[in-house]
Formats: structure tokens, sequence, C-alpha cells
């Protein structure tokens, strides 16, 4: 009983292929700009590699996996056949359409303009074009997930929703309003300038409106990386959830607090005021509270397993955990690079502190440390997971599993750990190339090449898991039913307001509003704010 | 963190009692009132800072009209660089575009407040001035703001540390910081300071 197989590898394959790629470009750009290569011949093609990578790795990749995620739970936790398998279809090739187009307008350098838009610089129509279809196919996902628990629930009136479900229904509606910030920056600022309609943009209010989906894009990729802490990762160590209810409480509350927190990405701009920084900084402390409550529940979780396996004592139960299988393997280190990249973040998020690393290499050390650490080596063990209920494979090989993530672990370190140290001294990002012939430069030189054997290694692991997958595309063994994490205590009653989302939507969309209105009409009404676009890419 | 407290510890093979289910319970709540803690002090901390050393980021929202920064207004050219007010306070007037800085090279008193004020003609540019914590977005159609002191004499760099276009990478200006009292004899009222070689 799995209809939606091939939906769901067909949005994983994608993604993962895209992934490679994408991580392929990641490496070049260390190494051209590292002191191991000249300097890059047109910078051009620098930022159009960047422009890519960010596009596949932001837009394209976690959004396939969410969904194809998404999909593969609806029927293993609702134990029915997903509802509007079509309309699954359609939103997956628009992804796929959109994808093809912003690749190609990006490929022949129209489109240099890196994934975070930066109007006043104006690419091809048909790059935003594409991002738009991407983000249409993913729309057509969330409302599917919408009908499929509706649909449950018509049949199981009273029940508790399972919490798989639950916090994936919570990833799709914090996607929906998550977009909405970038969707009204393209379709109404951007694609007017980009079609030639006008020939100046609000760049302040576009920043504003991207910093809106900005940051709560992190929480719609992190989404699935703790769907699998909560309801998998019990079970594949074999020890139980410790809180069913404090899974719901960590999903809420992202939910309410992504979005209205965003301006924190603006601390160094001058249209907006202190108070919105301040109101915004408050509220970014509020949203590491369900991250400090899952690190404590799924430590916990994890404790109970040693101890199921006969651990004793204050640390004893550590040792008795099972460190061979790869799930106990891969959360504790998502665990270690969520802690470094969180501290960061908490540096971030600090209205004074951030002066320090503002913009600097130190901003993509963070990200990469959080999502491409923390989140994607959850998404390698997803699809592990799902792998022979989707191709009906033999086993994974363990040891090639565990190989390729301890490559990503120390890759992810390797990369991230200098990119933090220079940000501290200063180094910008973005750059095609150094100058190391300058003294204050030639001292930072070794950790961009410390950096690029950092992204060597992660290109390694990359290859090394789309291999594992690949040897396992087809097999005949019919996989055991799959199950998610029992809790310590089942039978539990779900209070309603955990068991339905209208009040944490009601609260998602007020608090935006309140904490985004003010200064999104205030930039809307400035005379001066529209400046003339500048067009890339020689239309 | 969670080594410390209590989990229930199984009394069969297939479930746990009810007091251990009291404790998990218990156990938690101290943990998301520790956690909650931890925030609030983290927000005091912003606060106190903010308030009593007015440690804040730049706070107003102030326009320019970007078609006109060259020609009128505190931007014209001859403004740009640092100047000295009658009662002491040092302002640094600059512009970014595409791929400099006006002045390329900025020359400040060190132990002395100094105000930066610039703009950018065209793309959305920024700076971070060597290791200090001199740091700034550029967007064009706003006057960016701020306050700050440098502690060391020497040359520092000043990258542009927003992505403003292929040539984002050659964008580099320079600051030198100058002792204060050397800054005041060079420095005469109404006259604009840089290092540019003329």
């Amino acid at each position: 009983m799995f209809h939606a197989r091939r939906l769901v590898l067909a949005h994983f394959w994608i993604a993962f292929v895209a992934f490679l790629g994408a991580i392929v470009l990641g490496e070049w750009q260390m190494y051209v700009r590292s002191p191991l290569h000249a300097w890059v011949n047109n910078p051009e093609h620098y930022y159009r590699s960047v422009t890519a990578h960010g596009t596949v790795m932001a837009y394209v990749m976690p959004t396939l996996v969410a969904m194809g995620f998404g999909y593969a739970v609806a029927e293993l936790s609702l134990k029915r056949p997903l509802v509007g398998l079509r309309w699954a279809w359609a939103g997956f090739w628009l992804v796929i359409a959109g994808t093809v187009i912003a690749a190609v307008t990006m490929a022949v350098g129209k489109a240099s303009v890196l994934y975070t838009f930066y109007p006043p610089m104006i690419a091809s129509p048909f790059y935003y074009l594409g991002i738009v279809l991407v983000v249409i196919g993913s729309w057509i996902w969330v409302a599917l997930m919408f009908f499929n628990l509706r649909a449950w629930k018509r049949e199981n009136a009273g029940a508790s929703v399972p919490l798989v479900m639950f916090g994936s229904v919570a990833g799709a509606y914090l996607w929906a309003w998550t977009s909405i910030g970038a969707a009204v920056e393209i379709l109404v600022l951007i694609l007017p300038a980009s079609l030639g309609f006008t020939d100046t943009i609000n760049a302040g209010l576009a920043r504003v409106l991207f910093s809106w989906t900005l940051h709560a894009i992190v929480y719609f990729w992190l989404m699935p990386a703790y769907i699998v802490f909560y309801t998998i990762v019990p079970r594949a160590i074999g020890g139980r959830l410790y809180s069913d209810t404090m899974g719901r409480i960590a999903f809420v509350l992202f939910l309410v607090f992504s979005m209205p927190i965003g301006i924190h990405h603006l601390f160094a701009d001058p249209q907006v005021g202190a108070g919105f920084k301040f109101v915004h900084a408050a509220m970014t402390a509020m949203v590491s509270v369900p991250t400090l409550l899952t690190v404590f529940t799924i430590v916990a979780s994890a404790e109970i397993a040693g101890r199921l396996r006969g651990g004793k004592g204050m640390f004893g139960w550590v040792k008795a955990l099972p460190w061979g299988n790869p799930m106990m393997l891969a959360v504790t280190f998502s665990f270690v690079m969520l802690g470094f990249g969180g501290a960061g973040g908490l540096i971030n998020m600090s209205y004074q502190l951030n002066e320090t690393i503002h913009n600097t290499q130190w901003v993509t050390g963070h990200f990469h440390l959080i999502f491409g650490g923390a989140i994607v080596i959850m998404y390698f063990m997803l699809a592990y997971e799902l792998w022979p209920q989707l191709t009906q494979c033999a086993p994974l090989r363990q040891g090639l599993v565990k190989t390729q993530l301890w490559l990503w672990f120390v890759g992810m370190i390797v990369l991230t750990m200098p990119w933090h140290l220079v940000g501290l001294l200063g180094a910008p990002r973005r750059m095609a190339y150094y100058d190391y012939s300058h003294p204050d430069l030639a001292s930072q030189a070794w950790t961009v090449t410390a950096s690029t054997l950092g992204g060597l290694l992660l290109v390694v692991s990359a290859v090394l898991f789309v291999f594992i997958l690949f040897k396992g595309r087809k097999g005949t063994t019919v996989p055991q039913p799959f199950t998610f994490s029992q809790p310590a205590h089942p039978g539990g009653r779900t209070p309603l307001a955990l068991n339905s989302f209208g009040l944490w939507v009601a609260m998602m969309i007020g608090l935006t509003v309140v904490n985004y209105g003010y200064p999104i009409v205030q930039l809307a009404l400035l005379k001066d704010a529209s400046v003339p676009v500048i067009p890339i890419g020689s239309r | 963190m969670s080594t410390a407290t209590p989990t229930p510890t199984p009394t069969t093979a297939d479930g746990f009692d009810h007091a251990s289910e009291a404790i998990a319970i218990a156990a938690e709540r101290r943990w998301a009132v520790i956690v909650l803690a931890i925030m609030a002090l983290l927000v005091a901390m912003m606060v106190f800072t903010g308030l009593h050393w007015a440690a804040m980021p730049p706070s107003r929202v102030e326009t320019i009209d970007v078609k006109t920064v060259h020609i009128r207004g505190e931007f014209v050219e001859t403004n740009l660089g640092t100047a000295m007010a009658a009662d002491g306070k040092v302002t640094v007037r600059l512009i970014a575009q595409q791929y400099s800085f006006v002045p390329q090279c900025i020359v400040v008193p060190a132990d002395m407040p100094v105000t930066f004020r610039g703009t950018s003609t065209d793309a959305i540019h920024g700076f971070v001035i060597g290791r200090t914590n001199a740091n700034t977005m550029l967007v064009p159609g706003f006057v960016s703001t701020f306050t700050t002191s440098f502690a060391n004499v020497g040359e520092k760099l000043m990258p542009c540390h927003e992505y403003c276009g292929t040539g984002h990478e050659a964008m580099w200006g320079r600051v030198q910081v100058i002792p204060a009292a050397e800054f005041i004899s060079k420095a005469r009222v109404g006259e604009r300071l840089s290092c540019v070689p003329r």
C-alpha cells in the first residue's frame, strides 16, 4: 500500500540530481577564488554560478524534498491513498518547468542577480517566471496536504492526527505564508520592471518583502528534518518519543514565530527604523524556543533508547546507544552542527552583536552549517529510510551510508569553521576573487583553501549519496510496513488546540501583519524610495 | 542538560507506569521554563545595551532623491570625505556606486566619535571596515547613518560586502585611522579630508 510511490520517487530523484549539480558549482566557486587557482577570467561566471547554486539549493531541492516527503507521509501515516494524485503530478511538472526555465536563463547569463534577487538589479523575466512556477507548483502541494488531512479527519472524527502528519501540514502552511513575501516582491515590484512596464523600483520595500520570506524559508527547509527527529529517529534507534505533545508545540511555534522576525536580516539597513528592528530581534529569540525544546525531547528520547538497551547511571545510557546505527550517527552530527549553527544564530539575531559579523563570510558559514549541515544530513536519512519502501530495494549498505554521513559531517565542519573565523575578521562574502597579495588578505588565504578542501569532501559525500540511492533504484524485496516512533506514554489525549491549526494560522498571519504592516506601508508611500532599475545580462 | 533530568524507567517490556509520566512532564516543564528564562535574559541584555550604552543599529528612515544626489545637497562631490564641525564633531560622507566608493580612501581620527553618512547611487552596496564593528548597508534612495569610534591607528580595508553586480569583487576602499591630535591639526572647519592622492 503505497500508491504515490512513483510520485515521491520522481520528487526525490529530481531534488537529489539537482543537488548534485549545485554542489559541484559550489565547490567550483570555492576553488576558483582560493589561492589554488588564478583569478577567474570572467567574474560574471562566478556570480552566474552563485545564482544557480543558491537557486537550486534554496528553492528547488528543499521544495521537492518537502513535497515528496509530505506525500509519502500522507499515505504512510493516514493509511489511505493520496487524494489528488493527478494534481500532485501537475504540481511536480510545474516545479520542473519552472526549474528548467530558470536554469536556462541563468546558464545563458541573463539572471546573475543571486537567488536573493537584489533589486534594483533586474534579470530577465524568464528567471522570475521560473521561480514563480516552482512556487505555484509547491502551493498545489500545500493545498493537497490540507485536503488529505481533511479527508482523513472526516473519516476519523475526533481522533488525534498522527504527529508526523501534523508536522508535515504545519510545514505546508508555514511555506504557504512564507512564500507570500517574495511572491509579492516578484509580482508587484520585480516583474513589472523586468518586463519593461516601469523603469524604477522601490529597492527598500523589495528588501523588506524579501526578508519576510528569507528567514522563514529556513524553517520550511527545517521542518522535514525536525519531523524526522520526532517521528523516525526514536524508532530507528530503538527508543520511544519522549513527548508527542512537545513535538506538536514545536511545530506550531515555528508556524507562529517564523515570519514576524525577518527584519533581523536588515539590522544594518537604512529603510527600517530601530523600533521594528528591536521587535523583530526580540521575536527572533522566541523562534529559538522550539529548537531548544526539540533538542531536549530528542536527547531524552535517545536516553530512553539507551536505558532500554541496558544503559545505567547518569551517562551510562550514552555508551549503550546504538552507535553503529546510521540514524544515531546522523542525529548526533545534526545536533552538533545545530549547536554551532544555533549559537552563531543567536549572535546574528542580537541587535548589537550582529554589527560585528553582518553580511560577512560568517553568515555564509552560519547558514551552510544550519541548512547544509544539520538539515540536509536529515534529508539524507529521510531518503535512506524511505528508499526500501519506494523501490523495494534490498537493505542499503550500512557501511557506505555511514561513510557518506561521516564525509558530510567532516566536510561541513571544515567548510564552515574557516568561514566563521574570517567573517569575524571582516571578510566579505560573494567575492569572485581575493587579492591575496594584500598583507591583510594574505593571512586569510589558508582559510579559503581549507574551505575548498571541506567542499571537496562534501562533493564526494554527495556523489556517494546519489550512488547509494542509484544502487538501490529497484528490487524485489517486499518492505516491512513503515512505522513511525511510538510515544513513551501512549494513549494520552491530544488537546484540541494541538490537533488543529486554526488558532496557530491566525496567530501566524496576525503577528506577521503587525510586525510587517507598518514598515511595508511606510516604504510603499515613500516617493524617493523608487530608484532606477539596473538591467543585468545586457537585455 | 537532559542527562541530569529524571526520565521514565520501564516497568514492563511494553509500557511505562503512570508515575513516570508525571516525572517526564515535570522535567519537560522545567526545561521549558529554563529556555524561556534564557531568552528573556538575552532580550533583557539587548534592551540594556541598547538603552544604557545607546548601542543600536541605524535608527531612522531618511530618504534622498537618487536622481539629484550628485548635483545638490549633502552628497555633492565637493562635500564628500571627512569633515570636522566647529563643535568638534567628525562626520564622514561617502557614496557607493558600481564599483567604487567616493572617496576611495577615508581619513578618520582614533578614539573620537565618528559619524558616517552614506548612500548609493545605483545598486545596493554596503561596507565593513577591517576588524571593527563599522558595518552598514547602503541602499539607493536612503541615507545610512551610524556613529562609531576606532581604537587602533592604521590602514584598514573597506570592502563592499553586498553583491552589486559583476565587479563587486573589485570594490574595496581604504580607511586610514590616524591619531586624534594629528587629525585635529589637519582638519580645518569647512574642509573635507580624504587620503585620495590628488
